[in-house]
């Protein structure tokens, strides 16, 4: 339990949700959905939830880009680490999701060159500074990232670097969204939307949110002010009976979005016909690609890799919980065989994870109680 | 990796308009300055920084918050290793030359 004193602001934290009480209808019972995985981490870490009436419901979506990857995808870039001379690249977070044969971390406790680097454009430096090797970057993430992917393959090619490739899984967001929406087992009010993925596209690319499937949408920062006044606006709407998009992280996202990153982005990459979701199934034109000018740097072009369908294993509930029909708490295998310790799927790795998020801030507050609620 | 890490420019490289030095968290790093050339940043500007590229430019206040957020929010630890991560091989040289006086390559 987070008393309002803890926080930075607390008047102004109990004032909003003084607000929030009066504004939420106790006939109704209100589910809104947090799209991004950074939400939902800021969500436990400050016991947002505890300062909410109990009748909403805050779910969690699928906006944690490892955890969307299915384990096929992780295997098929790890198959590019096992080529001899590859020294495999990747963020911090990519480093334990369990592949179907171990993860980053594991492959290169048995002797292949995996490193982390925290810019892609360390992974492309490093490819310069070793001539003799071949440097691939895991590259993962939502709009966020992809527009510095896009920059540092353009990079390598204007320096004219050729022992460098990408293997590319970025995904977009919208797609995620609107699978959401048209799922039968989901039955979400309103958005508290995502706040970094949209300083690269706006609000507009929201538009259809509220204006098509009539449901408010709110882009939010990640303080816990910003989510409870995100929480008062959608009441807002929800009371006057009216859905639009509208900005309250103001002082970060633009409304028309990042000119330069959505350029780039469009020189390099194009959308995939169709990509695999864990949880969500394949989604047409949800992920992106390297297109055909920028093949040279295509990991998956340069080095076959299996392709293999691999689903979770059989008890893992990892596909509902990323949809949000389940809670973390909720899956089988949560707090037993899954932990971070040693993690079944990648939402007990990431950063971004729910069950990460759940497991770090709420299970081990009260184990007792969390196990008996399993 | 939804860490958005405030910075400030300090130089401009020379040689290369979309790259400066910026400090975080208390480093020196080289950060691309490449998204947000319509900004026209400047030496004294704050921006956010998202896998060593910057994203947006914002105020000091807002720059301040955001650190002071990060540390609410138990990511300090990962953004300063972050930041200290950025430049896998340049920033050896960088904290050398700032350790002399000199200036950065």
């Amino acid at each position: 339990m987070r008393f309002v004193d803890e926080f930075r602001e607390p008047e102004l934290i109990a004032r909003t949700a003084g607000e929030i009480r009066r504004l939420a209808d106790p006939q109704r019972r209100y589910r809104f959905m947090e799209v991004c995985g950074g939400h939902t981490h800021s969500i436990y870490r400050f016991g947002l939830k505890d300062l909410l009436p109990p009748n909403i419901e805050l779910v969690h979506g699928p906006g944690c880009p490892v955890c969307v990857l299915p384990m096929g995808r992780i295997d098929d870039g790890l198959s590019i680490a096992e080529h001899p001379g590859v020294i495999f690249t990747a963020f911090g977070d990519m480093m334990r999701v369990p592949g179907t044969h171990g993860s980053p971390l594991e492959y290169k406790a048995r002797g292949m060159d995996v490193r982390i680097v925290y810019s892609p454009s360390d992974a492309l430096k490093l490819a310069q500074n070793n001539p003799e090797r071949h440097v691939m970057f895991f590259a993962i993430g939502f709009e966020t990232t992809a527009p510095s992917t896009a920059l540092t393959l353009m990079r390598a090619r204007t320096l004219g670097v050729h022992n460098f490739s990408i293997f590319c899984n970025h995904v977009t967001i919208i797609p995620a969204i609107r699978a959401i929406l048209d799922s039968p087992d989901m039955r979400i009010d309103a958005f508290i939307g995502p706040g970094h993925v949209s300083t690269v596209i706006g609000c507009r690319p929201y538009a259809w949110i509220a204006q098509n499937e009539a449901k408010p949408i709110v882009v939010t920062g990640f303080e816990p002010l910003d989510v409870l006044q995100s929480v008062v606006m959608l009441l807002r709407q929800l009371n006057q009976r009216e859905t639009k998009v509208e900005n309250q992280y103001k002082r970060v996202v633009p409304w028309e979005g990042n000119r330069a990153a959505l350029k780039a982005m469009a020189e390099v990459f194009e959308l995939r016909p169709y990509f695999e979701w864990r949880g969500l199934g394949f989604i047409s034109q949800s992920a992106l690609r390297i297109r055909d000018a920028y093949a040279e740097w295509d990991a998956e072009r340069r080095f076959s890799v299996p392709g293999v369908r691999v689903t979770d294993p059989k008890a893992a509930q990892c596909g509902e919980v990323l949809k949000g029909v389940l809670k973390p708490e909720q899956c089988k295998l949560f707090g037993r065989e899954c932990t971070p310790e040693h993690p079944i799927g990648a939402l007990m790795v990431s950063s971004e994870g729910s069950c990460a998020a759940y497991y770090n801030y709420e299970h081990r507050k009260t184990p007792a109680l969390a196990s008996l609620g399993a | 990796m939804c860490l958005a890490i405030p910075g400030k420019i300090e130089e401009l490289l020379a040689e290369d308009r979309d790259l400066a030095v910026v400090s975080i968290l208390g480093v020196r790093r080289k950060v691309d300055l490449g998204l947000i050339r319509d900004d026209r940043a400047v030496p004294g500007d704050w921006v956010l920084i998202h896998v060593g590229f910057a994203m947006s430019k914002i105020s000091e206040a807002d720059a301040l918050d955001q650190m002071r957020m990060l540390t609410e929010l138990g990511e300090s630890e990962s953004a300063m290793e972050e930041a200290r991560g950025y430049g896998l091989d340049g920033s050896e040289e960088l904290e050398r030359e700032a350790a002399t006086g000199g200036r950065p390559v």
